[in-house]
């Protein structure tokens, strides 16, 4: 790679979920912060060991979707009695019956809506391009490989050592990815 | 590893008590991968042909002037008249909701339910479910007779200053449909973008990399991304499951809200979500089992899996055989008068018995040969009663629409309904664009869940021997 090149990181691979579960325990346990594992499916126990935090979807579907009841009452509320009251049947002007049927579908709209946007928001996509698209062996991880990625802006990341380390994982095709 | 595997083996129990796997399949995680693809990245087959040149000729010709005639004439051309108001555009409207719901029932619920041989069928029953709804949501729209004016039924503010009447359960239906539409919608894709991502990094072709990987969105298999993406999968498939229940349930408060005999029922609601679902059951097998033939899917969606579904089939039509007893015990037991007459007459009127039997004997009553093993392993039985299922819970709208609307309190008001060309044109029309979706997607898209067969798997287990871990961790 060329002097100016940023970098982005160093990636390695792996064949099977145990290997890339005990290779995560060993990057964290060695300090690093700024590391990822990528695989073709979510694995069991990695969100322990990189110490992920209940995901925040779940409020987004909540804000959402709470936000789109209490919205869908007040609009019915102002349409069919303060706005254009009319009187249909000798039925209540407001009925919370009535407007509470709207404004529960409304909250399961606005709910799996806050559920994907909040989906797509934390993991900042859409992204048409990434450092590690250009790894010509990171298509596998839609496929069966499980692929390790220590990030250049960690603080304890260097060259030498991460790979060195990552070797004794156990990790092999050990590569620079370029940053852009 | 050798006297680890020997450990394991032997755990395992006797051969009556095991449970047949999720996947039989040997291949391991990449062999599986390609087996799932094949379908969507292999040349396309005579057959696909064969089934897609019709079904476009429906969807493409027969569908838009069939909408352009009768919007540019008027609901006149169709066989509703008084007093049969409403006639097979609301009975293919509730069918076709009706169809939808299994899919989410099968994506959604069972994965609530922890259901793990969801995973072969969800992403089919998705599919069947969003166009399914696409199709129901056209008939409303069509039936308001001036469909230029349909923007009147969505709260916005218009120049005579009225608002929608929020105490009808048809304005309901308004929300409830589009939100169907929405959600499953949003559930599907959701549910895809991991194997669209899958079928990016497998393209060949420039072109197909450029539209998968537009539609991935970039997604990269990062754990966090998974992170996020299993819970907002969860909190879609909870609200979805909400929607199996408030969907059909709304349809049948458009019925039991009105004063009529047949209709004024508060079990509408309940019926209508039993019987989409049962319906739906029936469309489930009607798709999966020439799928799972013609795209060479028996080891996944395996007889394990047809054999659930036709239990829960079973199931269903238990549910509706319970609902015919009881509509027909209320009917008796409130000495209503015109409920007798209408009831009486379903079964043994002039004009329209055979769809009162239809519904006793085919909806009620031919699930019940699911009881046995031998008819659930019969792929030519299910299929048959599988497509007899859909056409029974098509007459059981019928009956309930044009068996209740035919003879009015009055006999000055009776009449009769009969379809005409317009109306066969149209429904042919939905069936046609409903299969050439439904085509489409098989051929472009991976008709399993790819990276959820797999999640399954013992290899993607980092607890089991097959997925690399080492004895006794």
């Amino acid at each position: 790679m060329d002097a100016n090149g940023k970098i982005y990181g160093l990636v390695a691979e792996f064949d099977s979920p145990a290997a890339i579960l005990r290779a995560a325990e060993k990057v964290r346990d060695a300090g690093y912060h700024r590391w990822d594992a990528f695989t073709p499916f979510p694995i069991h126990g990695m969100d322990k060991v990189m110490g992920l935090k209940n995901s925040l979807v779940g409020w987004f579907a909540l804000l959402f979707g709470g936000g789109a009841f209490v919205g869908c009452m007040a609009m019915i509320w102002y349409m069919n009695t303060y706005d254009y009251p009319v009187l249909v049947g000798g039925k209540p002007m407001f009925s919370p019956p009535a407007a509470f049927v709207p404004s529960y579908i409304l909250l399961v709209l606005a709910g799996a809506i806050g559920a994907f946007v909040g989906m797509i928001a934390m993991n900042e996509l859409p992204r048409l391009h990434h450092p590690l698209f250009k790894n010509h062996r990171f298509a596998l991880v839609s496929r069966d490989k499980f692929f390790l990625v220590i990030g250049a802006q960690d603080p304890k990341f260097s060259e030498t050592e991460t790979r060195s380390l990552l070797e004794e994982t156990g990790g092999t095709h050990i590569e620079l990815v370029e940053d852009d | 590893m050798a006297d680890s595997a020997t450990n394991l083996r032997a755990l395992v129990p006797p051969l009556e008590l095991r449970r047949p796997k999720l996947v039989p399949s040997e291949r391991g995680l990449g062999g599986l991968t390609d087996h799932l693809t094949a379908f969507a990245e292999g040349r396309t087959p005579r057959w696909w042909w064969i089934m897609f040149m019709p079904a476009a000729f429906l969807a493409a010709v027969v569908l838009p002037s069939m909408l352009i005639y009768q919007i540019s004439t008027g609901v006149g051309v169709w066989g509703n008249n008084k007093p049969v108001a409403w006639g097979w555009d609301i009975i293919n409207f509730v069918w076709w909701v009706g169809v939808a719901h299994a899919g989410t029932l099968i994506s959604a619920m069972l994965f609530l339910t922890r259901q793990h041989w969801r995973t072969a069928i969800g992403r089919a029953a998705e599919a069947m479910t969003v166009f399914a709804v696409a199709m129901a949501g056209l008939y409303p729209a069509i039936h308001t007779g001036r469909a230029w004016f349909d923007w009147f039924l969505f709260p916005v503010p218009t120049a005579n200053g009225i608002w929608p009447q929020f105490r009808s359960p048809l304005m309901w239906d308004v929300f409830a449909v589009n939100t169907y539409l929405m959600v499953s919608t949003l559930f599907w894709y959701m549910g895809l973008i991991p194997d669209l991502a899958l079928m990016r990094d497998r393209a060949k072709t420039r072109v197909r990399k450029f539209l998968y990987g537009v539609f991935a969105l970039g997604w990269t298999g990062s754990a966090r991304h998974w992170h996020n993406y299993e819970k907002a999968y969860l909190v879609l498939s909870g609200l979805a499951t909400l929607l199996v229940f408030t969907v059909s349930s709304i349809v049948g408060m458009d019925f039991a809200t009105s004063q009529l005999a047949g209709w004024h029922s508060t079990i509408f609601p309940f019926y209508f979500v039993a019987g989409a679902v049962f319906c739906g059951f029936g469309m489930v097998l009607v798709l999966l089992i020439p799928l799972r033939k013609l795209c060479h899917l028996e080891d996944v969606i395996t007889m394990q899996h047809i054999d659930k579904v036709c239990k829960m089939t079973l199931l269903m039509g238990c549910v509706m055989g319970y609902i015919y007893v009881m509509e027909y015990f209320i009917a008796w037991y409130t000495g209503n008068p015109y409920d007798a007459w209408i009831f009486g007459h379903r079964l043994f009127g002039r004009q329209y018995w055979f769809g009162g039997w239809i519904m006793i004997l085919v909806n009620a009553s031919l699930p019940q040969l699911f009881w046995f093993k031998k008819v659930r392993q019969n792929l030519k039985l299910i299929f048959l009663i599988a497509v007899l299922i859909n056409i029974g819970m098509w007459f059981e709208r019928f009956v309930i629409i044009v068996g209740s609307l035919y003879q009015d309190f009055l006999p000055a008001n009776w009449g009769a309904y009969f379809p005409t060309w317009v109306d066969i044109g149209t429904y042919a029309g939905t069936l046609g664009a409903f299969f050439t979706m439904y085509l489409l997607f098989v051929r472009f898209l991976p008709v399993i869940a790819v990276s959820e067969v797999k999640g399954g798997t013992p290899q993607a287990n980092p607890q089991h021997p097959l997925g690399g871990a080492k004895g006794g961790r």
